[in-house]
């Protein structure tokens, strides 16, 4: 299995190019901000490791939201974070891609502070820019861009089979027509029509590593138990007394702003999603948000790595990543459906878990508990996300298509075919059904 | 939440709380501004119908809603205009909402008889009801002079007067939400785990909590600043505010062209030219007979908000029929109406709804794709246009001489959490609860997928697990014209028609914001 990894350059703009910046961006879309794969700036395409990746010029639309905090707004920069999902280590990636995308990449890295005139390598350079997310979702680890197409291919042949079999019946028995589909791929790998490579070994490093953590996290907070125990009380009282004073923020998003955003939407079955926003003022909503990412990211890593996020099934990959000094958060997500299906999804199946991390941020609908409340606003808390959020720039997905629902089919598709024989007829009706 | 006081019906125009089925002759006009006063001034002579019983029963009846732009002619001021949702603001034919709603290609906007492009939108719509023969009269005794000095007709839509099936032969409009005028509903959301066809009184109408308890964004008026507001009912939840929006809605209207032939002969031909796996085939498209009797088994127990007498037609639910044996999961109607609760069924406890509130129920996952129906329910007042022609007669027919369809209508309180989420994320979706690639079997424009992916299949389970697959479908529904309305409450209506006030004070409320 190939863990995956995400890179994240965070480079501030030159004030003066940021026009040339939005054009040269705009110069690698087909339409709409979605990516042509081909474009010959960063030909995404080529990557065959990249899942996902997005070019978004970072502004803070809603800086002066900490207002109400009584706080002075700090100003913000327009950021160019370059975000991409894939397989294997970050670096190996990146050093590809200062191969194969080293033009395009300088010309879009120079409307950038501090390219001109360094005596880094590309690769050097976006090195030393990139910012570790303080949490990761995956939906499924370990499954490669390779994987994706493959199953998608092995998916595709099976189902022209069973369509032929609609009109020439193979056999009525269940347990025949499972051989006749493992002969059929057989012979399609065989004379090279369909590739099923083995899946990888897990690197050893990566496994030891990922092992501790998950012994030695919940180790800890047991033995830290007493004292969270003795602490509770006073954290409670202390949240509850800033959940009803924090000022809501609950203007009406720019219609012309939400036009924009939603001129980049519904081209595929999935949608992007990017959003900048100010962590609430204080030490108190600092180490809240520090700890819930800590343990959504653990979470999302040991627990809900097979195709779900709690109860939501349409998320391919997410990020929430701490700017500024962890003053700022900024959250990217790829989901299927459309923008309002994935926002209803949130709230009627999560909105608990919306609220552990976005309430502490400047404005959001109050909360009670960290976990009620909020989101459960419906209203309230549509207008604050799609406040923050921002233009996704550039957007690639190697696989357009595809939900995610449909490639954890495909993995259990493989799986029945791949298993010998079957115990039960009636296994093996479930199996065909699913194809 | 409890309300002791009943629900005052006058208030209401009637069509929110009858279909008018049985005036069975109606049309509807689209009409322009030509001029503002006088339109006002044949507002306020004109009695609209309101949501009141009467005895006895009506032998007409006159209903109006008016788009954003009309909103606007009528002399609405623009800060109140403005607090209107965005989507009835924007348009049905923004060309993003295009793209979400399937109205792309030959369903397009730029191909559209009415409603295309700002240009082409009608400023109101009046829809006219009558007793068979009663219609032409209504119609004339409307065309008043001060009418044809206010208006100008831009489209008369007429409809059928004698059936209430759509045009491929099925009954039409078999299901709908049981609203909760006394607004009785618990408020325990743990009482709607399982499907329920009620639906909270602010989902229909503006002005009332919806299903979250809360009350969507609306236009809110200060009667200090604006004198017309004076007879508006106040803002339940901003008492200082009248409520230019309580007991009104927004309405949806859709010209939907019907092949009739071109889904019969198609039917047909797959069929081998079997009636009988004919018939079988158009019903597992829809998911009913053709009478509307559902595919679906009926169940025992009494589905909450379903009335007694329509136990035979609509007392079920999906649950037990996970792959869709019984009714495929991408028939029409599973997809217009999933009837899921919010969560899946067999939740018994506490520790069994921890573990779904996790995700760690494996063996209903992917029965929770598709979750809360509650929040995306649309009452339907559509009507059937066109002659009406018999199956078997559709298989023969050459050249239709006439157009068939359906005016589809809908009422939402929330154009884009109900009738724009079915459309999109459930009907036109070709990834519907999972589906391999399936728009509506009906609807479905059928344009591939960004990647190329066709979505224009229908399939079916068997019990030999091998999918039983219908390829190649053609588009049998057209989109023709289309527009979103704001229907008006009946105090609303007297707040549109009286003369604004030109003292040149502007309406500087903000609640829409803050709603």
């Amino acid at each position: 299995m190939i863990p995956q990894s995400a890179f994240t350059i965070c480079a501030v703009v030159e004030p003066t190019h940021l026009g040339e910046l939005r054009a040269l961006l705009a110069r690698m879309n087909i339409l709409h901000g979605m990516a042509d794969p081909d474009n010959s700036l960063v030909p995404f395409g080529q990557i065959h490791t990249l899942h996902f990746a997005r070019f978004v010029i970072v502004e803070s639309l809603t800086n002066d939201d900490i207002l109400v905090h009584g706080e002075v707004p700090k100003p913000w920069a327009p950021m160019l974070v370059f975000m991409g999902d894939c397989d294997g280590p970050r670096d190996v990636v990146l050093a590809e891609l200062a191969v194969r995308a080293k033009p395009g990449l300088e010309k879009i890295f120079s409307c950038c502070q501090g390219f001109a005139g360094t005596s880094d390598t590309l690769l050097e350079w976006m090195q030393a820019r990139n910012v570790v997310p303080a949490a990761s979702y995956v939906n499924w680890l370990g499954r490669t861009v390779a994987q994706v197409h493959e199953e998608l291919a092995l998916h595709r042949l099976l189902r022209q089979q069973l369509v032929k079999m609609q009109q020439s019946p193979v056999s009525d028995d269940p347990a025949v027509i499972h051989r006749h589909l493992q002969t059929v791929v057989k012979e399609a790998v065989a004379n090279g029509q369909l590739t099923l490579s083995p899946i990888p070994k897990t690197p050893f490093g990566w496994r030891i590593k990922n092992l501790l953590e998950f012994i030695l996290v919940p180790l800890v907070l047991i033995l830290l138990a007493p004292l969270f125990l003795v602490l509770a009380p006073f954290y409670l009282f202390v949240l509850r007394r800033k959940e009803k004073a924090d000022p809501e923020i609950l203007l009406r998003p720019d219609p012309q702003w939400a036009a924009q955003l939603a001129a980049l939407e519904d081209h595929m079955v999935t949608n992007q999603f990017s959003a900048f926003g100010d962590v609430k003022p204080g030490a108190f909503r600092r180490y809240t948000i520090i700890a819930v990412l800590f343990l959504l990211n653990f979470a999302a890593r040991h627990l809900f790595n097979k195709g779900y996020l709690t109860r939501v099934q349409t998320i391919h990959f997410a990020h929430w990543i701490f700017l500024d000094d962890k003053r700022r958060v900024l959250f990217f997500s790829n989901y299927d459906g459309s923008h309002e299906a994935y926002m209803d999804d949130f709230i009627n199946k999560v909105a608990w878990g919306l609220n552990l991390v976005f309430s502490n941020g400047v404005g959001y609908p109050a909360s009670r508990w960290l976990v009620k409340g909020g989101a459960e606003y419906e209203g309230k808390f549509k207008r604050h996300l799609r406040r923050h959020q921002l233009c996704t720039d550039v957007w690639y997905k190697a696989y357009p298509d595809a939900t995610a629902t449909e490639l954890a089919r495909n993995i259990k598709i493989r799986k029945g075919l791949e298993t010998p024989v079957f115990r039960e007829d009636s296994e093996i009706r479930d199996w065909l059904s699913l194809i | 939440m409890t309300n002791q006081t009943a629900f005052d019906f006058t208030d209401i125009q009637g069509i929110v709380r009858f279909g008018h089925g049985r005036l069975k002759s109606a049309c509807m006009l689209l009409l322009n501004i030509k001029d503002p006063a006088a339109a006002r001034q044949w507002l306020r002579a004109t009695a609209f119908t309101s949501g009141a019983s009467t005895d006895p029963l009506p032998d007409a009846a006159l209903q109006i809603a008016f788009t954003a732009r009309g909103l606007a002619r009528i002399g609405v001021d623009k800060d109140v205009l403005t607090q209107f949702s965005d989507e009835f603001l924007a348009g049905m034919y923004e060309p993003s909402r295009s793209r979400h709603l399937g109205d792309t290609n030959t369903n397009a906007p730029d191909n559209w008889r009415w409603g295309g492009h700002e240009g082409a939108l009608p400023d109101l719509i009046l829809m006219l009801y009558a007793l068979p023969g009663r219609l032409e009269t209504l119609h004339q005794e409307l065309e008043t002079s001060l009418f044809k000095d206010a208006f100008t007709e831009q489209a008369h839509l007429g409809t059928n007067h004698v059936v209430t099936t759509e045009p491929f032969g099925f009954a039409d409009g078999v299901s709908q939400p049981k609203i909760d005028w006394q607004r009785d509903q618990t408020a325990d959301l743990h009482r709607r785990d399982s499907y329920s066809n009620l639906v909270a009184l602010g989902e229909i109408l503006l002005g009332y909590p919806n299903e979250y308890g809360e009350y969507t964004a609306r236009p809110l008026v200060s009667s200090e600043l604006d004198t017309r507001a004076a007879a508006l009912p106040e803002a339940e939840d901003q008492p200082t505010l009248k409520d230019l929006g309580r007991n009104g809605t927004y309405l949806v209207l859709r010209q939907l062209e019907q092949d009739a032939s071109g889904f019969w002969k198609f039917i047909d031909a797959q069929a081998g030219h079997d009636p009988l796996k004919r018939e079988a085939l158009a019903e597992a498209m829809v998911g009913r007979k053709r009478d509307g009797t559902p595919l679906m088994p009926i169940e025992k127990n009494l589905v909450e908000g379903i009335d007694p007498d329509d136990r035979e037609k609509n007392n079920f639910s999906y649950d037990e029929d996970k792959q869709g044996a019984a009714c495929p999961i991408a028939s029409h109607i599973r997809r217009s109406n999933p009837r899921t609760g919010d969560f899946t069924p067999g939740v018994t406890g506490f520790i069994s709804r921890m573990i779904r509130v996790l995700g760690f129920h494996n063996a209903s996952r992917e029965q929770d794709l598709v979750a809360s129906t509650r929040f995306h329910r649309i009452l339907r007042r559509g009507r059937v246009y066109g002659d009406f022609i018999k199956p078997e007669d559709a298989l023969l027919e050459q050249n239709p001489a006439q157009e068939r369809g359906l005016h589809f209508i809908c009422l939402a309180a929330n154009i884009r959490r109900q009738f724009e989420f079915v459309q999109s994320a459930w009907a036109a979706s070709g990834k519907f609860a999972g589906l391999q690639d399936e728009e509506d079997p009906l609807m479905g424009n059928r344009k591939p997928l960004y990647g190329g992916t066709r979505t224009d299949q229908f399939s079916q389970p068997h019990e030999s697990g091998i999918r039983k697959c219908t390829a190649d479908l053609p588009q049998f529904v057209t989109v023709r014209g289309g527009a979103y309305f704001f229907l008006p409450s009946i105090s609303a209506l007297r707040y549109l028609a009286a003369e604004p006030v030109t003292s040149g004070v502007t309406n500087t409320t903000t609640s829409a914001g803050t709603v």
